[in-house]
C-alpha cells in the first residue's frame, strides 16, 4: 500500500504553531518580495482570495481581514524535515514529494491495519511538530493522491481516507471526477481527452492504454493502470509543473565527498532550470536536501533540507547552481556516508508575471553576459587599484532593489537570537 | 557428560549497533596499553539532553513569574513536545493565544496552571483557551558574565 501524506495549508500552518493567536484567522503567506500569494488558510480561501494573486490587488476591505506574511522559508525548511523525520519512524519507505508531500510505502504491512496506523502517524505529526497532516491511501501513487484530497475535504474520514482500487465507492467517486483534477493530467491534455470522449477518472481508467499511448505518451498510459490501482509511476514522471520541479537521484554507491555532492547538485540544478525555462516559468526560492541510506543502520543516519529564497524570481541555470552550491555549504556534515541529493525549485510562478524590482528589467542572454564582463572590469580595478575606485551607484542598506520581506516572522528554529518568546 | 547452558537473554535484532570508537591503541598481546582507557568519543550535549530530536524546541523565557522552579528571565528552555503533560510538569502552554510557561497542577480536580512566585495568581485552564504546546525539559542560564544562552 501507498499513502500519501500532505501537511494542510503548510506554511500557513508553520507560522500558526508559534504564534497560536492566527489560529482561525484569515492568514496568507507571500512569495518573496511580498508579490503574491503563495499560501492560504481555509478563511483567507473562503474570502476569495485566490492562489497567487498579486497583494495589492486584494480587495482593500478584505485586505483589513487578512494577516499578510512574508515567506519564512527557514522556518518552513526545518519544520518540513521535521515531519518528515516523524513520518519515516512509521516506515523507512519515505519519499519526499514536494517541501509539504510525502509518498509512503507501507509493502509487507497487513492492510487493514493500515488506516489505525496512519490515524496514529498523523495524530503524532501533530504532537511532535503541531503540524496538521493528511493521509491518503491507496495502491497507487495516483488513487493515493486522490484519496489524499478526499480526506482534506471530506470530514467523515478524520484526515485519513482510504480507497479500495475496485470497491463501488471508488468507482462511484472516480465518476464524478473531472480528468483535468486527476494528478499529473494538465489542462491540454485533459482538454485532448475531451475530444476523445473521456471525461471523468473513470472513463480514464476504462479506456484502452494502447489507444492512449498512441495519442499522448507512455505517462498517459500508465496513468490508466494506475487509476486502476496498479503502481507504475515514478515520481520523476510526475512532477506539478506549475507547482514545484524536483530533480533528485541516488548515489550508485553512498558517498562522503563533498565534489561529488557538488557535481551532483550542479548538474540537478542545470536541469531543474532546463525543465523551468521550457516551461516558460520562474522561480522564487530552491531547496536543497541530502540524505542518508535509511536502512544502513549501521552507519549514522543524516537528513537536511534547506530552503534559500533567490534574491528575485529567475530561471537562469547559473543563480540555481550558485544558491544551490550555497545551500550545500551550509547542510554539508564530514564523515557523513550520502545516498541522495537533490533540488526543489518553488513557488513558480509565470515569466509574463514577472514581478521586477524597480530599475530591474527582464535580462537577455547576450545582456547577462556583457554585465558579467562589466562586473569582470569592475572587479578588475577596485583590484589593481584599491576598493571602491569603481562603485556600482551608491550602495545603501534598504536599496528598493534588495529582497522585501517586511512581514516575515522570527526565524524560530533557525536563529538564537529569533527563537520563540514563551511568558513566564 | 552433560553440558550447561545459561540463557543471558534473546538477540535483540531490531536494536541499532552502538557505535564504537575505533581503538586506537595497538593490539598486543600480553597487557593492555593504558593509553586505551583514553580512547573516547567527544561528548555530545545535544544528544545528552534532547531524546526526540524531531519534537525539540527551544524557546526563550520572558519574565519571573517561575523564578522558583529555576527559570530565570531571558533562559533558554528546552521543550520536548512528544512529552504527554502530567502534573507537575513545567508546560508550555498556548494561552489565549499566548505561549505561556507555567507549571501544569491540579486543585482537586481541576487543571490550573501555577506560577512558583506567589505574586502571580494560578490560572485556571477552564476559563481560557488553552492548548498543550509542549513540556519543558531543561532551563539553561549563564552564570559567567559575558556569557548568554
Amino acid at each position: 500500500m501507498i499513502a500519501l501524506v500532505d501537511c494542510n495549508n503548510f506554511y500557513v500552518s508553520c507560522e500558526r504553531v508559534f504564534n497560536p493567536r492566527l489560529e482561525g484567522k484569515a492568514v496568507g503567506v507571500m512569495s518573496n518580495n511580498d508579490g503574491c500569494v503563495v499560501a492560504r488558510s481555509q478563511e483567507i480561501k473562503s474570502l476569495g482570495v485566490a492562489m497567487g494573486m498579486p497583494a495589492h490587488q486584494i480587495d482593500p476591505h478584505i485586505r483589513r481581514q487578512c494577516t499578510l506574511l512574508s515567506s519564512n522559508y527557514a522556518l518552513y525548511g526545518d519544520m518540513s524535515s521535521r515531519v518528515t523525520d516523524v513520518l519515516s519512524q512509521h516506515t523507512p519507505h519515505v519519499d519526499v514529494y514536494s517541501i509539504d508531500e510525502s509518498f509512503l510505502s507501507f509493502e509487507g504491512f497487513e492492510p487493514e491495519t493500515l488506516e489505525e496506523r496512519c490515524q496514529v502517524m498523523r495524530h503524532q505529526v501533530r504532537r511532535d511538530t503541531g503540524i496538521p497532516v493528511s493521509v491518503g491511501l491507496s495502491t497507487s501513487k495516483t488513487l493515493a493522491k486522490i484519496a489524499n484530497h478526499r480526506a482534506k475535504k471530506e470530514s467523515v474520514f478524520n484526515g485519513v481516507a482510504m480507497m479500495d482500487p475496485n470497491s463501488s465507492d471508488t468507482r462511484a467517486f472516480l465518476e464524478k471526477l473531472p480528468v483535468n483534477e486527476i494528478w499529473g493530467v494538465a489542462g491540454r491534455s485533459a482538454a485532448r481527452l475531451h475530444t476523445l470522449g473521456i471525461e471523468n477518472a473513470w472513463q480514464l481508467r476504462t479506456a484502452s492504454p494502447k489507444h492512449l499511448r498512441r495519442h499522448f505518451s507512455v505517462v498517459m498510459e500508465r496513468q490508466v493502470y494506475e487509476l486502476r490501482g496498479e503502481s507504475c509511476i515514478s515520481l520523476d514522471d510526475m512532477s506539478q509543473p506549475k507547482k514545484q520541479i524536483m530533480v533528485s537521484r541516488s548515489f550508485g554507491r553512498l558517498t562522503t565527498d563533498k565534489t561529488d555532492l557538488r557535481e551532483a547538485l550542479r548538474v540537478h540544478a542545470s536541469r531543474a532550470g532546463e525543465k523551468l525555462r521550457r516551461q516558460n516559468g520562474l522561480a522564487q526560492a530552491l531547496m536543497v536536501f541530502v540524505h542518508t541510506n535509511r536502512f544502513r543502520q549501521d552507519l549514522p543516519s543524516y537528513s537536511r533540507r534547506l530552503v534559500i529564497p533567490l534574491p528575485h524570481p529567475t530561471d537562469d541555470s547559473r543563480e540555481l547552481i550558485k544558491a544551490a552550491m550555497a545551500g550545500l555549504e551550509r547542510i554539508f556534515k564530514k564523515d557523513i556516508w550520502y545516498q541522495k541529493c537533490g533540488i526543489m525549485l518553488m513557488d513558480l510562478c509565470d515569466h509574463d508575471n514577472e514581478q521586477l524590482g524597480l530599475l530591474e528589467e527582464p535580462i537577455s542572454d547576450e545582456k547577462r553576459a556583457r554585465n558579467e564582463k562589466l562586473m569582470a572590469t569592475l572587479d578588475k580595478l577596485n583590484r589593481e587599484h584599491g576598493k571602491n575606485t569603481v562603485r556600482l551607484g551608491m550602495p545603501r542598506k534598504q536599496n528598493a532593489w534588495e529582497l522585501r520581506c517586511e512581514h516575515r516572522t522570527p526565524r524560530y528554529t533557525t536563529r538564537w537570537e529569533e527563537l520563540a518568546v514563551a511568558k513566564t | 557428560m552433560s553440558m550447561h547452558f545459561t540463557i543471558l537473554g534473546r538477540v535483540d535484532t531490531m536494536a541499532r549497533p552502538l557505535r564504537l570508537p575505533l581503538a586506537g591503541g595497538e593490539v598486543r598481546a600480553g597487557f593492555p596499553s593504558p593509553a586505551d582507557d583514553y580512547v573516547e568519543i567527544e561528548l555530545d550535549l545535544i544528544a545528552h539532553l534532547i531524546k526526540n530530536p524531531s519534537a525539540t524546541f527551544f524557546l526563550r523565557a520572558k519574565g519571573t513569574s517561575m523564578e522558583g522552579d529555576g527559570i530565570k528571565d531571558n533562559a533558554l528552555l528546552i521543550v520536548d513536545r512528544s512529552i504527554n503533560p502530567q502534573p507537575g510538569h513545567i508546560v508550555i502552554m498556548s494561552v489565549d493565544g499566548e505561549l505561556t510557561c507555567k507549571k501544569l497542577s491540579m486543585m482537586g480536580s481541576r487543571p490550573y496552571l501555577v506560577a512558583s512566585n506567589p505574586e502571580f495568581k494560578p490560572i485556571s485552564l477552564t476559563g481560557h483557551d488553552c492548548h498543550n504546546w509542549g513540556v519543558a525539559t531543561h532551563s539553561i542560564q549563564p552564570l559567567a558574565p559575558g556569557f548568554t544562552v
